[in-house]
């Protein structure tokens, strides 16, 4: 027993001198330099901004770029949140989200959020539009031009046939959150196809960047403005022109789909806050290509979506000016 | 969505084979064997399906709904609606959410995330490093205390400590949730039948049910971030726990309980002081299968903003950047395989430690204390000093190990596309695509009359009596056509996952040296989260059904593998000699002594194989499965579809419990 305590007291002196050592050589300590921490005085004024980021680069360059700006110039703490649409307008009504920035469409969300229960408004247009279609391979629209009409379309059913699409062509589609009509546009164009869903934008890149690649035939949906364009320039299939209405039934749909203007949608809460960040997300506004450079910046030269929005804002001071007037 | 190794657990869930299927029915004298029996049955079908090919087939387009997907979306709305009215809201899932985010926040706190008045977690990496290595060895030995040491380190060095510590942080809180509950439940299970059979199917469905269909109606009951995330890990993660407590209590020997009884112990000594000390082996190996559980939701509890390594994959994933996944993912790997390995030596340190009466012991007291004040000096440089609270470097071996992946990828990608197409093709077409036809274009009575004729057959009347409730409320949830695609999916991946079993579980139960080469592998490929090799797939083999079943098989076979093994070398030495004097070559002997004597291990190996693809089937969606996975998929990203996706849900639950309690019976009467 006496020898037992005799090796305690022995090790934990040891320990002791051992621990006074290392402290004394120590270094820096944390919150000695609270100078770059603490941030801007304005943070009081404009308080937590809670930013949802839906899951595509494009979306996310929106998301960079309002909250570069809105960290830097107002002094806001963003807090980002990456969710599915359906979820971050959820968020809403539970005061957890106050804008999404890149909104395509969403008729049912309209509905249920801003007219029914009013827990959320629209912000404006973001600038950018946004084009719906069916697209191919750069290759294939330089081998065979026709094929970008859709009335050539039957003409090479045979050569779009996969594994998948049970002896017809195969129109591959995307996430089940995209707006898509395409079945209906296939039944009511008479086209010899067969649509098969892929399930994410992941599989759909893969399979376009593949196909361009090993110059394989393939026809799917996609959608500018996004980053993949600038990798693989996809080309646009021709559908009969889109004219007010003709998508009104979606059992009918024969008509391509309309030029969808992105919208800013925030909660109701958030917009009578009298937030600085507020009247930044209200005025931003860019152009497509702006859009695509920052979320090349992102997707294929890997920058963090910090760094791609501070080389972009840096670029475009007299744009960033003009939201915070 | 995925299990990991609960299932393998010695004899698969006894608890279950009690009393039920005791009193046989008898019939001694049976004239036709089974396989003609089962031979007749798909003749039968056969003939049927072409004269009534394309009829009844309950088919269901894409963006149609039934009336109870209809009811779903609006019980969905008016919670929604409703929630900051409700008094179940205010006093009830407000409160519960307040608590378990306090306690995230806590730990965050304490190792990941800057708290208030501090730019930096109260605790840095030296520290956290420091606590791993000493709790590793005072529950475990030095060996997996130099691993957890060394895997941490990797951790920091990989460039994602912060995202690894946040990892870390929600796993923690998970588990010490989910214990919570389930140790006391599984003790209640354990002593109790009629708990126990209340529970077990209650247990199925929380495993079962895809995650992507509860993660979006968590976030409308206990709002977005760590407390949803953590609710969610702890309704996946809990059963393991329950299930084997349940399991070990049930297990310690009968007379050894009445030895206490006869001396007089009361039920609460008797518990305290014979059961749970004797149980306390397989219980911690059940808190290591909920911490394994825990881990494996990482990456889908980050699609409602789970903080941590998750986030790092799926947002690479949308960049198709395989690197910065893998790198991830390769973290979740060795967090779960330290923590494996951790516990599974906690489990087995007592015993070790008298078995081996080295001269240590008697400095173990004082070596534990020198330990603690050593850990205790490191706590607090962590906390004070920033070389040791900030892990130091830019996390250069991340990026390397990153860019050597993507080189790795393309090259795989370029090179085998061919090679990989042909083998789609062929299963494709020759096995995949005529199983589907005969399962979707049967009516559907047809279909649910062949799968109650061999339920009964492979498993008796009791088995036929669930596959046919489970029939009838498949087509309830109008999804039948797609359940059928995806169960088409489902019995081609789980053929091929048998295969591969066989071939390795053969070697690997033969062989030490196979085993012990393989097995780290197998791990690793039942925890890498599959978001992270999506894209490769994707590239090798399009975005088709055989993709989904790839990535099923890549997740189950090492299951598979591992019970087949254990089977393998199960067989008793004498057998296999006897076998070889008699002058069997190794394939007789592989064919006529081995497998044979593994049947009960292969029929386990075929269940657990089937319910582990059955939980991939969302991911399948996720790269052109297209049946119920990606009804799943879509009813969480489309409030419309909401309805739909949750039927969905319940379908695969519904062919989970169609398979487990069939093959569980025919189980049983092979062993028999």
């Amino acid at each position: 027993m006496a020898r037992q305590a005799r090796r305690w007291r022995a090790g934990a002196a040891g320990m002791a001198v051992l621990g006074l050592t290392l402290t004394a050589c120590g270094g820096a300590k944390v919150g000695d330099s609270s100078s770059d921490a603490g941030g801007s005085g304005g943070s009081a004024k404009c308080g937590t901004f809670n930013l949802a980021v839906n899951p595509w680069v494009g979306y996310e360059a929106n998301a960079a770029v309002i909250a570069y700006v809105a960290e830097n110039d107002l002094g806001c703490k963003v807090t980002k949140k990456d969710l599915k649409e359906e979820i971050a307008w959820q968020g809403f009504g539970t005061g957890e989200v106050d804008a999404v920035v890149e909104n395509w469409g969403h008729d049912d969300l309209k509905k249920k959020y801003i007219t029914d229960q009013k827990t959320a408004v629209d912000a404006g247009a973001t600038g950018n539009e946004g084009l719906i279609g069916w697209y191919v391979p750069p290759w294939l629209a330089k081998e065979h031009p026709d094929i970008t009409n859709w009335e050539n379309l039957n003409k090479y059913a045979a050569k779009f046939k996969t594994s998948e699409s049970g002896g017809k062509g195969q129109l591959l589609d995307g996430d089940p959150s995209f707006v898509t009509n395409d079945e209906a546009l296939v039944k009511n164009l008479n086209l010899d196809y067969k649509v098969v869903y892929a399930g994410s934008e992941t599989a759909l890149i893969q399979t376009f960047r593949k196909a361009e690649k090993n110059k394989e035939w393939v026809i799917g949906y996609f959608y500018e403005p996004q980053w993949f364009m600038s990798e693989v320039p996809l080309v646009k299939v021709k559908l009969p022109d889109y004219k007010e209405g003709c998508d009104a039934d979606a059992e009918k749909v024969a008509c391509d789909y309309p030029v969808y203007t992105l919208d800013k949608i925030v909660s109701k809460k958030f917009a009578d806050s009298g937030s600085p960040a507020y009247d930044l997300v209200k005025n931003f506004s860019w152009t497509n290509d702006d859009q695509n450079i920052v979320a090349k910046y992102i997707a294929v030269d890997k920058m963090t979506p910090e760094a791609a929005a501070k080389k972009w804002v840096e670029a475009n001071r007299l744009k960033v000016d003009a939201w915070l007037k | 969505m995925t299990v990991v190794v609960e299932k393998t657990e010695p004899p698969g869930r006894p608890e279950k084979t009690r009393p039920a299927e005791e009193p046989a029915p008898v019939r001694e004298p049976r004239r036709v064997s089974r396989p003609m029996v089962i031979g007749a049955i798909l003749l039968v079908w056969l003939v049927l399906f072409v004269v009534l090919r394309g009829k009844q087939t309950l088919a269901l387009g894409a963006a149609d709904l039934t009336d109870l997907h209809r009811w779903f979306n609006d019980v969905n709305d008016s919670i929604g609606a409703n929630r900051n009215s409700n008094p179940l809201f205010l006093y009830f899932f407000n409160e519960i959410r307040l608590v378990i985010d306090t306690l995230v926040t806590f730990v965050q706190e304490l190792i990941s995330q800057p708290s208030v008045d501090r730019p930096l977690p109260q605790i840095g990496w030296l520290g956290v490093v420091g606590l791993a290595g000493y709790l590793s060895w005072a529950f475990g030995n030095w060996r997996v205390a130099l691993l957890a040491v060394a895997g941490f380190t990797f951790l920091g060095l990989q460039g994602l400590w912060q995202e690894s510590m946040d990892t870390l942080a929600l796993t923690v809180s998970a588990v010490f949730v989910a214990l919570l509950f389930a140790i006391p439940l599984g003790v209640w299970a354990g002593l109790s039948d009629r708990v126990n059979r209340i529970v077990t199917p209650l247990l199925d469905f929380m495993q079962t049910m895809p995650t992507f269909v509860y993660l979006a109606p968590l976030t409308l009951f206990f709002l977005i971030g760590g407390a949803s995330a953590t609710i969610a890990t702890v309704i996946y993660a809990a059963p393991p726990a329950i299930r084997i407590t349940a399991h070990a209590i049930r297990n310690v020997p009968e007379t050894t309980v009445e030895a206490a009884d006869s001396l007089g112990a009361t039920r609460g000594q008797a518990l305290l002081k014979v059961l749970l000390p004797m149980s306390k082996r397989t219980v911690v190996m059940g808190v290591n299968q909920t911490i394994m559980a825990a881990l494996a939701m990482v990456t889908i509890a980050a699609l409602i903003d789970a903080p941590g390594l998750g986030k790092t994959v799926v947002q690479a994933l949308q960049s198709l950047d395989v690197g910065t996944a893998f790198n991830a993912g390769l973290s979740i790997v060795v967090l779960a395989i330290v923590l494996d390995r951790v516990t599974t030596a906690a489990s087995t340190r007592e015993e070790e430690a008298r078995r081996s009466k080295n001269r240590f012991l008697a400095w173990r007291r004082p070596l534990l204390g020198a330990g603690a004040v050593l850990t205790a000096v490191l706590v607090f440089m962590s906390h004070t000093y920033v070389w040791a609270a900030e892990f130091p470097g830019e996390g250069g071996v991340g990026s390397s190990i990153a860019s050597a992946a993507d080189t790795t990828t393309t090259w795989v990608q370029d090179n085998l596309s061919g090679v990989t197409n042909t083998v789609r093709d062929l299963i494709t077409n020759g096995l995949l695509n005529p199983f589907q036809s005969l399962l979707t274009d049967s009516p559907w009575w047809l279909v649910g009359a062949v799968l109650i004729a061999l339920g009964v057959v492979l498993g008796g009347w009791r088995a036929g009596l669930t596959t046919a409730v489970c029939v009838g409320l498949l087509v309830a949830t109008g999804v039948w056509s797609d359940s059928m695609t995806t169960l088409a999916s489902t019995v081609v991946a789980t053929v091929l996952v048998m295969l591969l079993g066989i071939v390795f579980g053969v070697w690997m139960g033969r062989s030490r040296l196979a085993d012990r080469m393989l097995r780290p592998s197998l791990d690793a490929a039942q925890v890498m989260p599959p978001f992270v090799y999506l894209v490769p797939f994707l590239a090798l083999f399009g975005a088709t059904r055989f993709t989904a079943i790839v990535a099923a098989i890549v997740y189950a076979a090492p299951v598979a593998m591992k019970i087949i093994a254990d089977g393998v070398r199960n067989v008793p030495a004498t057998t296999v000699e006897a076998a070889t004097s008699a002058g069997s070559n190794t394939w007789q002997i592989i064919t006529k002594v081995q497998l044979p004597m593994a049947r009960g291990a292969l029929t386990l190996a075929t269940n657990q194989g089937l319910i582990y693809v059955l939980s991939m089937v969302v991911v399948g969606g996720l790269v052109g499965a297209g049946a119920l996975g990606y009804d799943v998929v879509a009813g969480f990203s489309q409030g419309q579809l909401f309805g739909k996706g949750l039927a969905a849900g319940l379908a695969i639950v519904l062919l989970g419990v169609m398979f487990d309690r069939i093959t569980q019976a025919a189980a049983r009467r092979t062993s028999a």
